[in-house]
């Protein structure tokens, strides 16, 4: 007889902690968007993990009624990493920053994504660091003035997208906070996704770097200057709809729809091309030169990290049998003394 | 030490000398398969029921310049019909391959000691790159103090592999089987585990499994045949315990205690671990054990492998990370997560010369203040050091049922020295070994809210697995509210919480043995050991008693918390010696601890103390 899954809200993923972001901080949308997605994707509470580094988008977890871990700045990706092997059975999210993912965990966020662990991994991007109280980080634009770069910054900076298409990654997609419903649908399409999810949001800092998205986040500005991803469809944008993105050889630019230019000669949009190469030249679009795609760049499946280590389990376990201790101290020569 | 008796008659017309015991040394370059060659003596030796005690000594370079001082790989046995501790101090026969090997081992040789060199490695090229003015073979020297053998080697070995149609490099790298087959006939030792040997190493390359047994052969013979020899060899079995023995390295020991803990508390291995000399052999060992539930993650670095462990252990696996030194060193800021979030977990170390890369294939007890000392803020974790390569695996899950008992991460200490040695060990019954059990909490439903940092007795705190309805929680490095584990930055909670997991810790001395003590129960002397430097200290101790001194010795396993007992027994002597390959760490803790005057015997050499060392400082501070 089947049992009746009983109907859970956003509030049941909830926790009893009371929320400490500074008012007006993007990471409310963020939560609220998560919290509102949970309940569709069939997952009971106790199965699912977030796990974090540190940094304000790291205290997550705590917000969250489900099973988490706050971790040590820039080591999410090994921790969850760890979980996700000993517990295939659960989903596993990370929650990270430019500054946790890029830099201090630089290294485990490229390791995790090539190794295509399935873990969902959501970086807030803010382009500053908020919880030490505002110095650059890796995203910061050049010429960033901040309390440790009060001349500008001279730290080139990185796109976090590229970063992840360059580590092989299976699911790489874009949004912005305040876009709530896209980022709702991306976290939906990221958590769906098996393998690593990487998502890269577009999210405020009100104290330390109010308006850094301004342009994709502001609703008379964006639609010029962003650019929704549709699989299979044209890249089009603009208020009226009327520029889109077409290739000259390879280089992308903005042309004007009309006047000759028909929809069928823009680019157009293949987030299942097994070649990353289209996924890295959307992600290389920078405002103001280009507008910026949101949505999923990227979703190829490839088998996950530990769905191939554990069939080398059974594998073993089927070849030699369930290991037994008396047949190990065995291994090699041995001889006996009466 | 060995004692002869009358030599008799042997068949080959040679005499039999009985032995109680004899320490070998296999010295070449590092290409010249001095490793295996001492490997396989010593299984062969052990099969032939000595007990056995070994110390690998090779460089960090994997082929340094061929014939350069630096390049020397040596490999040191003792065997003997008696219980023994340590490879041996003097070494009763030296086998040469080439000048450098001669002139880095020589001093250990004792006087009148047998010396067996490969004479065709001693050329104008060879002799200059080992820094001798003149043949040592050709001015008489080594004839006067030593028993000198020269043999032809290599010519001797291309000769015997001759039809086998081999480069000569390919020829060449049969000499140590001619060299094995020489100590083979001279230690009266059976062939025939070494000819299973390269029947199932050379399984696939017919041509060089026949060369390599002849050559073995051809050296058995031209021990048999040659005038050089007066006398052959022979040692009687050991006189150890009934049972079936295996001869283990403390690497393999440690992996398969790691096996048998997770097995005995139903769990599966999870490691997460990076290579790092001496440490490595242990994930090479678990990452062949699958069917057993293992899973091995060779992490990208050793801040991810002990990160890996922390989610495994979240998830409830039996979590472990290896590492030596420098590996600690980058752990150590999740280990103080992993001490916050009171997870069950083992972190492993296999201390090598430090500091920095230090000496990475030599053996040090320097990391010992370190793993006590070594983390932010008030830390305290339990340390536990193996003795010997055997003990591994005893250590290794006594550690584990501290883990799940108290729910705290455990260093255990092991070194360089008894990774690679190896020694014999009995195999227990599976049914002697003891069950770890482990409780999670089941699945809450009456709407109450879990509390993670409820503790029992011991202080610990519940193991709450995901997946368990009810149960959610959330953990983490900032300090926590005593009871809900929510996040508190209140002053007096901060204080009970740093009190009550040191409190935790310091209670692990009521759940481990009384220290026991070898000797006098008061006396003039203690001896206080750890690791590995048991074998020398014990063999010591008891050879000084043997001379009447008052010398008792007693050697921790526990080194954080101390058995209770320890500050009784150190105040039953009036001499405290402590003995260390450090420069005084354990003797820091105990004068810290108990303001005892402590004294110590401290040498970083990269190599284990000698019995004689001991021996002279006990005997001085007894005089």
């Amino acid at each position: 007889m089947a049992t009746e899954l009983p109907v859970l809200t956003s509030q049941d993923f909830a926790s009893d902690q009371d929320v400490r972001w500074c008012p007006g901080c993007g990471d409310y949308s963020i939560l609220a968007q998560m919290k509102k997605i949970m309940p569709s994707l069939g997952v009971p509470p106790e199965k699912i993990v977030f796990v974090s580094g540190i940094g304000c988008s790291s205290r997550f977890p705590y917000y969250m009624n489900t099973y988490g871990i706050h971790g040590i700045h820039g080591r999410a990706p090994a921790i969850a990493t760890g979980l996700k092997i000993a517990r295939p059975d659960l989903h596993v999210w990370v929650i990270t920053g430019d500054g946790d993912a890029l830099s201090i965990g630089g290294n485990h966020l490229m390791h995790a994504i090539r190794r295509n662990v399935d873990l969902n991994i959501v970086m807030f991007n803010n382009r500053i660091y908020g919880l030490t109280k505002g110095q650059y980080s890796p995203t910061s634009p050049l010429g960033k003035i901040t309390k440790s770069t009060p001349m500008g910054s001279v730290d080139f900076p990185l796109h976090p997208l590229s970063i992840a298409i360059g580590c092989e990654a299976t699911f790489v997609a874009r949004s912005v906070d305040v876009h709530i419903q896209h980022l709702g649908e991306t976290l939906r399409r990221a958590a769906e996704h098996r393998g690593t999810s990487f998502v890269e949001v577009y999210q405020n800092c009100n104290v330390f770097n109010d308006g850094a998205w301004e342009y994709a986040a502001d609703k008379k500005m964006r639609d010029d200057n962003i650019l929704e991803l549709e699989h299979g469809k044209p890249l089009i944008f603009g208020k009226g709809r009327n520029k889109g993105i077409r290739l000259n050889g390879t280089t992308p630019e903005i042309v004007e729809l009309g006047s000759g230019i028909k929809e069928d000669d823009l680019l157009f949009h293949d987030e299942k091309a097994e070649e990353p190469t289209h996924a890295y030249l959307l992600s290389r679009m920078r405002h103001p030169q280009f507008p910026e795609p949101i949505g999923v760049f990227r979703a190829v499946q490839r088998p996950t990290y530990e769905n191939e280590l554990n069939r080398q389990v059974d594998a073993a376990r089927e070849k030699r049998g369930e290991g037994d201790l008396a047949a190990l101290f065995q291994i090699g020569d041995t001889w006996t003394v009466e | 030490m060995s004692t002869t008796t009358q030599p008799e008659a042997s068949s080959g017309g040679k005499q039999i000398i009985q032995l109680e015991g004899a320490t070998v040394r296999l010295a070449g370059d590092s290409g010249d398969g001095m490793q295996l060659a001492g490997m396989q003596l010593t299984n062969t030796s052990a099969l032939a029921g000595n007990d056995i005690a070994t110390f690998p000594d090779f460089p960090a370079e994997i082929r340094a310049p061929k014939g350069t001082l630096a390049g020397v790989s040596g490999f040191q046995l003792h065997f003997a019909a008696d219980d023994i501790y340590t490879p041996g101090d003097r070494l009763n026969a030296l086998v040469a391959m080439n000048p450098a090997a001669l002139k880095t081992n020589l001093e250990d040789l004792e006087p009148n000691g047998i010396l067996i060199v490969n004479e065709d490695a001693f050329d104008g090229k060879s002799l200059k790159l080992a820094h001798y003015d003149e043949n040592p073979l050709e001015n008489g020297n080594l004839e006067e103090r030593f028993r000198l053998i020269r043999v032809k080697m290599t010519k001797l070995t291309r000769d015997a592999v001759a039809e086998q149609g081999l480069s000569v490099k390919e020829a060449d790298r049969c000499r140590n089987f001619f060299a094995m087959g020489l100590l083979y006939w001279l230690y009266s030792r059976s062939l025939d585990p070494t000819l299973r040997f390269i029947d199932a190493k050379f399984a696939k390359m017919p041509d060089i499994a026949e060369a390599n047994r002849r050559a073995l052969r051809a050296g058995y013979n031209y021990g048999e045949t040659t005038e050089a020899f007066v006398y052959t060899y022979h040692i009687d079995p050991a006189r150890l315990p009934a049972g079936t023995y295996n001869n283990v390295t403390g690497n393999q020991a440690m992996a398969w205690g790691m096996v048998a803990a997770a097995k005995l508390s139903n769990k599966d291995l999870f490691l997460g671990s990076y290579p790092i000399t001496p440490a490595s052999d242990i994930l090479h060992e678990l990452s062949r054990y699958k069917n057993y539930g293992v899973r091995t993650f060779q992490a990208e670095d050793e801040i991810a492998a002990i990160g890996s462990a922390i989610g495994a252990a979240f998830g409830g696996a039996m979590a472990t990370t290896t590492s030596s030194g420098p590996g600690i060193c980058l752990k150590s800021e999740a280990m103080g997560l992993a001490m916050i979030l009171e997870l069950p977990l083992l972190i492993i170390n296999i201390q090598r010369g430090g500091p920095s890369t230090g000496l990475p294939t030599k053996t040090e007890q320097a990391d010992l203040l370190q793993v006590m000392y070594g983390r932010n803020g008030e830390s305290p974790l339990p340390v536990v050091a193996a003795r010997s390569p055997a003990d591994c695996f005893d250590v290794v899950q006594e550690a584990w049922r501290i883990a799940t008992r108290f729910m705290v991460p455990v260093i255990v200490l092991s070194d360089g020295y008894i990774a690679n040695g190896s020694e014999p060990w009995r195999i227990p019954n599976t049914s002697e070994l003891k069950k770890i059990p482990i409780e999670h909490p089941g699945p809450l439903d009456n709407g109450d809210v879990f509390k993670p940092y409820l503790r029992n007795e011991r202080l610990a705190r519940p193991w709450a697995l995901p997946g368990t309805p009810g149960l959610m929680h959330r953990i983490g490095g900032l300090e926590k509210q005593d009871v809900t584990g929510n996040v508190s930055y209140d002053p007096l909670n901060h204080q009970h919480m740093v009190n009550t997991r040191a409190q935790k810790v310091a209670n692990i001395a009521d759940d481990i043995p009384l220290q026991e003590v070898a000797g006098p129960e008061q006396g003039d002397l203690l001896v206080l050991s750890w690791g590995g430097t048991y074998g020398a200290c014990t063999t010591a101790t008891q050879r000084c008693r043997a001379e009447g001194i008052s010398v008792a010795h007693a050697h921790l396993r526990y080194l954080n918390p101390f058995p209770r007992n320890l500050e009784k027994i150190l105040r039953s002597y009036k001499k405290v010696l402590v003995p260390e390959l450090n420069l005084g760490q354990l003797q820091m803790m105990i004068r810290s601890k108990f303001l005892i005057d402590a004294q110590g015997l401290n040498k970083v050499q990269g190599k284990p103390f000698s019995v004689i060392e001991v021996m002279e400082k006990i005997r001085k501070l007894t005089a």
